[in-house]
């Protein structure tokens, strides 16, 4: 496997993805993506320098909405599924700041 | 301290822009509200629920870059900044990190010598904010309230170019000027609605190399910029006199405790993982489209100081201090145009509007009453329907409540007195009951004019014409 | 032969002769998903009898008073459940979502239900569409009714085997890498995914922004055409819906390929192509040559790129578009932890599978510092040269002719151990999502063990009429083969 992923990549990579993986689930993370990223590193065999990136397919652009009130208080539909709620608002651990 | 340090400052100034609507949905920004009560499936995040650009928001955010002289770049586009934190419901923010809408630019601000300086703006981006996180007093929990999530913002993105708190307070109040007065936001910093966080480091005098900067945030007022400044100055210096360190890092101002500390936990990375949003298409601002905003842009401050000059030929000082505010230089505007002579307008509005903000503890933008009565109260003092006390006394209530002077003055009667038979009367009366102030005049101590001027007003009860009754006096007084 | 084996047009003109009410029909397919259910779980949620019955009846209304006059009035359907029902369990086959009740509805759902359809129930899939078995569904695997040993395919694998076990008149999946086209395939139905841009992602949980569309699955290419043109609309929600000029997809069912010039990448018919497969695809190019189309090979080169590039763009979007699952707002949230950070992580942890995890931890790190330009710039820039490669291949060709999958469906547990030989599976399918071409894929057999194989037919973007055409076209020689569950 040309690429080796570290404990600290699959560490790293855990805190950027909020994921808290058990020392297994490290263990195959590491291998996993060891291979996908062994695979992806065949795109280095394309000459892709004069080639612009593409994110959209279609060169569609300027989508807009106006500038117009349309919603009104939707507050029971959007906490309907609040895991906890109080007062209106959805309640989470204490935060910090 | 042996050696000598500069502090080199650059801001990250953002903006609520005035929309109607947050940035990417139809829901209100307007302030307050029960939490939660402004909020739809895009604005919380709700699976499957799509963004959808305002268009007054591309609008603002040009007219804010062509105002601050940025080059528009006609291609731009939104890209994800990612992070986890419970008041962004996605768990990224739309932003734009690679094609911001305007780059390269700058606006001058006076230091404090005097002099000019230019502070650059090397980008300014569009954005939607946070929503907002209050703290449950009786419980460990937070509680989250989305209506705030997706308000527009701008980000103003200075080069590293203040060097002094004054310099800061010099370019933020620039900046709140020519937002004003396009009327992209109200501007407030204690409010929110304009914020502020400042990229500090401090080298050497005479060193061309930057030193290492921390970024801090929660700055709600100037007052808390200029301690902040001061106090992260101190605390960088210490550090490098002591042999340390400074790391580069995000500090949160507390004004009321008058320090700051790091924000970052090791939960954060600090790696936003930006990508081109694949859910909105880029925004193209064709020629005609740039031109339509380019002709929209109002005259801003420092057009307008040159032509009140060369226009109205009003003195500096008035100048400077009409135009600081949008909304009293408006009502300038508006009532010259309905007639009434610049330098009495302004006198009203330098004068007696400023003591009034000032003894009502108000801010200029709150000003509310109409052009049309304050020129009509100009018309009736000139005419000298009403006396100089009686058109202050009226322009409170102008001030106030914006009554209709004309009527005011009817319905209560303060039309000064300016018939002559009726004066000559009443003067004739106090010219006889003090003879005692005659002899004073007759023996050169003019002084006792005022006297005599004073009770015929008290006798009108204040309604008099002044001028009218120094005519009569000295007429009847032979002087 | 119940009401379930009539295809969706067949059925929506009974109803409207009112030869068959649409309480009638709509109890069929209750009937046969009991039957079948308890071994194929297509499933996630089957609404129940009674609401079932409500719209039924309104539907019934409607179409009296002239309100439901298209093809689909009355007639059963079923939605992948990645779409959002109003006040109806919307999952994405995952635990995270198990209790999540949308209080809003997909767009092209809406449109459905503009069009008079029942909705029946939500459809099993591979967890948040990630996976070509349906086997990572939190619900349990779905099997492919025409052996049940094997999988369906996915990830809209639900949908498909409701089509094809007859649980419904017809269904809609989604199709990012492969989605619909794929478990068609192995299904034996038929499906399509539209060029991007042209149903409305609105309240479609995303999965890959830039590379998901949703589209029809049914029993025939005619069946397809109508639902596309019911689902199909340009919705200002999804600002990256497309204003199309033509919408009327049915005016496309003609019998008649004379001069329909034909592609066959070699590429896709080498190494790794089972031979049954190859057989099966190389018939369909015949009947379609003695049909008068004119058929030649040439090179797409750029294939075997097409399924790093997809999985860096998918992954890189993906972790993005599920960091929003946190436990906060909807969904699941763990049941213990300890502060904000851990009650997040653990959500997470535990909310998503296996196979979403890998994703999103493959995703986040090749948009991470450092990493960006080398991976996902890198599969942004080979995405235009497939699409660049496509183009080219479209000034010469009004359709191309592919399989689905190099094999026919594989059997339970066979394919999860080895990720890469899974994504492997995707290399027909997958090139048309970054490119956004529309693609069909129709049965044309099946092979040795019995397993049904499919064609896949693409065009040009917004070139949906010619591969309805062609598909429809071909389909005139052969029979609708049912599979043995429904007898």
């Amino acid at each position: 496997m040309a690429n080796v992923i570290s404990d600290e990549t699959i560490e790293y990579v855990g805190i950027l993805a909020k994921l808290e993986l058990s020392d297994a689930e490290k263990e195959q993370a590491k291998k996993d993506m060891g291979s996908m990223l062994d695979y992806i590193d065949k795109l280095g065999e394309l000459d892709t320098s004069d080639v612009e990136p593409m994110s959209h397919v279609f060169p569609v652009n300027n989508v807009f909405r106006e500038d117009v009130v349309v919603n009104g208080d939707d507050s029971a539909n959007i906490l309907s599924n609040a895991p906890e709620e109080k007062d209106g608002s959805f309640v989470v651990p204490k935060t910090f700041d | 301290m042996s050696k000598e340090y500069e502090t080199v400052i650059g801001l990250e100034v953002h903006v609520e822009l005035a929309t109607k609507t947050k940035i990417f949905c139809g829901c209100s920004t307007a302030f307050g509200g029960a939490p939660n009560t402004h909020t739809c499936p895009v604005c919380t995040g709700m699976p499957g629920s799509l963004p959808v650009l305002n268009r007054q928001v591309v609008e603002y955010a040009a007219a804010v870059g062509i105002a601050t002289n940025c080059t528009i770049n006609r291609f731009c586009r939104f890209d994800r900044k990612n992070y986890f934190y419970p008041d962004n419901p996605q768990n990224y923010q739309i932003s734009q990190l690679y094609l911001p809408i305007c780059e390269n630019g700058g606006v001058s601000i006076e230091t404090p010598d005097g002099g000019k300086k230019t502070v650059g703006i090397h980008e300014i981006h569009m954005e939607e904010d946070a929503g907002k996180l209050v703290h449950d007093e009786w419980g460990e929990a937070s509680l989250v309230d989305f209506n705030r999530s997706g308000v527009p913002l701008i980000e103003i993105v200075s080069e590293p170019d203040m060097r002094s708190a004054e310099e800061v307070i010099a370019y933020l109040e620039k900046l709140r000027l020519i937002i004003q007065y396009l009327g992209a936001s109200d501007c407030k910093l204690n409010e929110g609605s304009m914020r502020a966080d400042v990229n500090l480091s401090v080298r050497e005098k005479g060193s061309s190399e930057f030193g290492t900067r921390t970024e801090t945030k929660n700055l709600n007022s100037f007052k808390a910029i200029a301690r902040a400044i001061a106090n992260e100055r101190e605390r960088q210096i210490d550090i490098i006199e002591s042999g340390g360190k400074v790391v580069q890092e995000t500090r949160r101002w507390d004004d009321a405790k008058e320090y700051s500390y790091p924000m970052r936990s090791k939960e954060d990375a600090q790696d936003y993982r930006y990508f081109p949003e694949p859910d909105l298409v880029p925004v193209i601002i064709s020629d005609e489209w740039f031109d339509e905003i380019k002709s929209k842009q109002p005259e801003l401050r420092d057009e307008k100081m040159v032509r009140y000059k060369e226009q109205y030929n009003l003195p500096d000082y008035d100048i400077d201090i009409i135009t600081a505010n949008k909304r009293l230089a408006d009502i300038f505007e508006e009532t010259v145009k309905l007639g009434s002579n610049p330098k009495k307008v302004s006198n009203w509005l330098m004068v007696e509007t400023m003591y009034l903000l000032k003894e009502k503890g108000l801010e200029p933008d709150l000003v509310s009453f109409s052009p049309v009565n304050l020129a009509k109260l100009i018309k009736l003092a000139e005419d000298r329907v009403i006396n100089g006390n009686v058109a202050k006394e009226v322009f409170e209530k102008i001030f106030d409540e914006d009554i209709d002077p004309e009527e005011y003055v009817k319905e209560n009667g303060l039309m000064s007195v300016n018939d002559e038979g009726e004066l000559r009367g009443v003067i004739e009366k106090i010219i006889a009951a003090n003879p005692k102030s005659v002899e004073d005049i007759n023996s050169g101590k003019l002084k006792a004019m005022g006297f005599l001027v004073g009770q015929t007003m008290k006798e009108m009860k204040g309604k008099a014409d002044p001028a009218s009754v120094n005519k009569i006096l000295k007429e009847l007084l032979g002087i | 032969m119940g009401l379930m084996s009539l295809t969706a047009i067949q059925l929506g003109n009974k109803i409207k002769s009112g030869e068959v009410s649409v309480s009638e029909a709509a109890e069929a397919a209750l009937n046969d998903i009991n039957k079948v259910e308890g071994t194929i779980n297509s499933y996630v949620t089957v609404l129940s009898e009674d609401d079932i019955k409500k719209r039924a009846k309104e539907v019934q209304e409607g179409i009296k008073n002239g309100i439901y006059t298209g093809p689909l009035a009355g007639v059963p359907v079923a939605i992948k459940d990645n779409m959002c029902t109003e006040g109806i369990l919307t999952t994405c086959s995952s635990k995270i979502l198990n209790n999540f009740v949308p209080t809003y509805t997909a767009e092209a759902v809406l449109n459905l239900n503009k069009a008079g359809a029942v909705i029946i129930g939500k459809t099993n899939m591979d967890e948040f569409a990630m996976g070509s078995t349906t086997e990572t569904s939190y619900y349990g695997a779905t099997r492919n009714p025409w052996n049940t040993e094997h999988v369906p395919g996915g990830s809209s694998g639900g949908t498909c085997t409701a089509v094809a076990a007859e649980e419904c008149s017809f269904a809609l999946g989604s199709d990012t890498g492969g989605s619909i086209r794929q478990p068609c395939s192995f299904c034996g139905v038929t499906g399509i995914k539209p060029t991007y841009g042209t149903v409305s992602r609105y309240g479609l949980i995303a999965y890959g922004s830039s590379l998901d569309q949703i589209g029809p699955v049914a029993k025939d290419v005619a069946d397809c055409a109508a639902i596309l043109e019911t689902i199909a609309s340009y919705d200002p929600k999804d600002s990256t819906s497309v204003k199309r000029d033509d919408y009327d997809f049915t005016s496309a069912l003609v019998d008649d390929v004379k001069g329909m010039r034909i592609g066959i990448p070699k590429e896709y018919f080498g190494d790794g192509l089972n031979e049954e497969v190859k057989t099966a695809i190389f018939k369909v190019v015949d009947v379609l040559k003695e049909k008068g189309a004119v058929v030649s090979e040439f090179d797409l080169g750029l294939v075997t790129y097409a399924i790093p590039a997809y999985y860096v763009i998918a992954s890189a979007e993906a972790s993005s578009n599920l960091a929003r699952f946190d436990g906060v707002k909807y969904g699941y949230r763990a049941e213990e932890y300890n502060g904000l950070h851990n009650m997040l992580k653990k959500t997470r942890s535990e909310g998503f599978g296996p196979e979403v995890k890998r994703r999103i931890m493959l995703g986040s790190f090749v948009l991470s510092s450092g990493y960006y330009d080398a991976y996902y710039i890198k599969a942004l820039r080979t995405k235009a040269l497939i699409k660049r490669e496509f183009d080219k291949a479209f000034e010469n060709y009004d359709v191309i002719i592919a399989p689905a999958s190099p094999d026919t469906a594989p059997k339970l547990g066979e394919s999860l151990s080895d990720p890469i030989k899974m994504y492997l599976g995707d290399i027909y399918t997958i090139s048309a999502n970054l490119a956004g071409l529309p693609g069909i894929t129709v049965p044309c057999g099946t092979d040795s063990k019995g397993l049904p194989i499919g064609v896949q037919m693409l065009g040009d973007c917004f070139s949906e009429k010619k591969i309805i055409q062609t598909a429809y076209s071909y389909e005139q020689s052969r029979e609708y083969v049912r599979c043995s569950i429904c007898e």
